[in-house]
């Protein structure tokens, strides 16, 4: 049950943080289109953080009063918006590993969490399609948006390797059949054939940063609870 | 009035042409002995900000119908789809300006719900809300919102 209940905060802090950072770009976006297009997502991700931090917990006291040390998300998602090509990159590596792990999800065991994953499997293939358009724009189009993203990506390949490490919480739950081994092979794949098409280079797998998982973050994530958080740590039971 | 027919009457916020019985939202209704009522809803997407509205409205309206102990419980499986909106509401989207569900990526032109052209595109799958796309129409000029399948 503790495993359980660790595994739902993990996939609710990922999409939390994840869907905070995509926040800030609201009002700030290149196009209007495009500003609502990150809010929508930002929306979904924070909508199934809500339901996934539901079957750990109460989410408002999950979001909002726990500190960097005890958020379990995976550092790629902490690290700060930068340029819109990173905010993309960023996003379609975490979307396309989200949706592998979500379908997988779906056919779990737990019903409630199944279900869930059922629902966003769904959204989730709108942010790999939304996401992977532009990373074709992105690379393909004129000799600054590829540079940016090639930058992106070199910056980010470090990161995604935390997306798919198993620890003593994702094995009790796999023997239990509850949730499915993530083998990050076919995510490879995708990300692979999309990278290739918008004339970009898949960098080399090196060292690969880690530590979310077991509450260790970067600086920034600390930066962000603090906006986050402050409303809530001010004025504690605060409605609106 | 059955407690099916107070629910025809609570509009979802943000697509008020529609009921929430319209959009497959309401999936169970059940009265117990004592009359105490268990309205069983599921969000359209997880994000949807509407649902706090949808769950207080619905229990206003059947206090308002006699109705005074109601629950309201939210449900997410099996998820939300499309196919669940009713075949008259697809009429009430159309007349209220917004193209009824279609599956994204289009795989058929859309017919604009102002003007009945097929000479639409697609702006962004994104729209103003979760549930919508942001369509465009080259013969009556006009910016439309398409509902999205899934």
């Amino acid at each position: 049950m503790e495993a359980l209940r660790t595994y739902c905060v993990r996939l609710a802090d990922d999409r939390l943080v994840l869907g905070h950072r995509l926040s800030e770009w609201c009002g700030h976006a290149p196009i209007l289109e495009e500003d609502i297009a990150l809010a929508n997502i930002a929306l979904d991700l924070i909508g199934q953080a809500n339901l996934f931090y539901g079957l750990a917990g109460d989410p408002d006291q999950l979001a909002y009063l726990r500190d960097a040390i005890d958020y379990q998300n995976a550092l790629i998602v902490e690290l700060p918006k930068g340029d819109f090509a990173f905010t993309i990159i960023r996003q379609f590596l975490f979307s396309a590993a989200a949706l592998y792990q979500m379908e997988a999800l779906s056919r779990s065991t737990n019903a409630d969490l199944g279900g869930i994953a059922a629902k966003a499997t769904k959204e989730t293939r709108y942010h790999v399609r939304h996401a992977g358009d532009w990373v074709l724009k992105l690379g393909d189009g004129t000799d600054e948006s590829h540079r940016r993203a090639q930058d992106a990506l070199n910056a980010l390949w470090r990161y995604t390797g935390e997306l798919f490490l198993m620890d003593a919480v994702d094995e009790t739950l796999i023997a239990e059949r509850v949730v499915p081994r993530l083998d990050p092979a076919p995510w490879r794949e995708t990300v692979t054939d999309v990278i290739h098409r918008a004339t970009l280079t898949v960098p080399d797998d090196g060292y690969m940063q880690r530590g979310g998982r077991q509450g260790r973050h970067t600086e920034a994530l600390g930066h962000l609870l603090s906006e986050m958080q402050i409303l809530q740590r001010s004025h504690p039971g605060a409605k609106w | 009035m059955v407690v099916w027919d107070v629910l025809e009457t609570v509009m979802d916020p943000e697509v008020p042409a529609l009921s929430v019985v319209d959009l497959g939202i309401v999936r169970d209704v059940e009265v117990d002995a004592d009359g105490a009522v268990t309205v069983s809803i599921t969000p359209t997407y997880s994000g949807c900000p509407a649902m706090q509205a949808i769950h207080d409205d619905i229990i206003a309206a059947l206090r308002a119908g006699g109705w005074p102990n109601v629950h309201v419980r939210t449900v997410y499986a099996p998820a939300w789809s499309t196919d669940w909106v009713k075949p008259e509401a697809r009429q009430k989207l159309a007349a209220y300006g917004i193209a009824p569900p279609e599956l994204v990526p289009l795989t058929r032109p859309v017919v604009c719900p102002f003007c009945g052209s097929r000479e639409t595109a697609m702006r962004s799958e994104f729209g103003p809300t979760a549930c919508k796309a942001l369509m465009y129409c080259r013969a009556c000029e006009q910016p439309f919102e398409l509902f999205k399948a899934i």
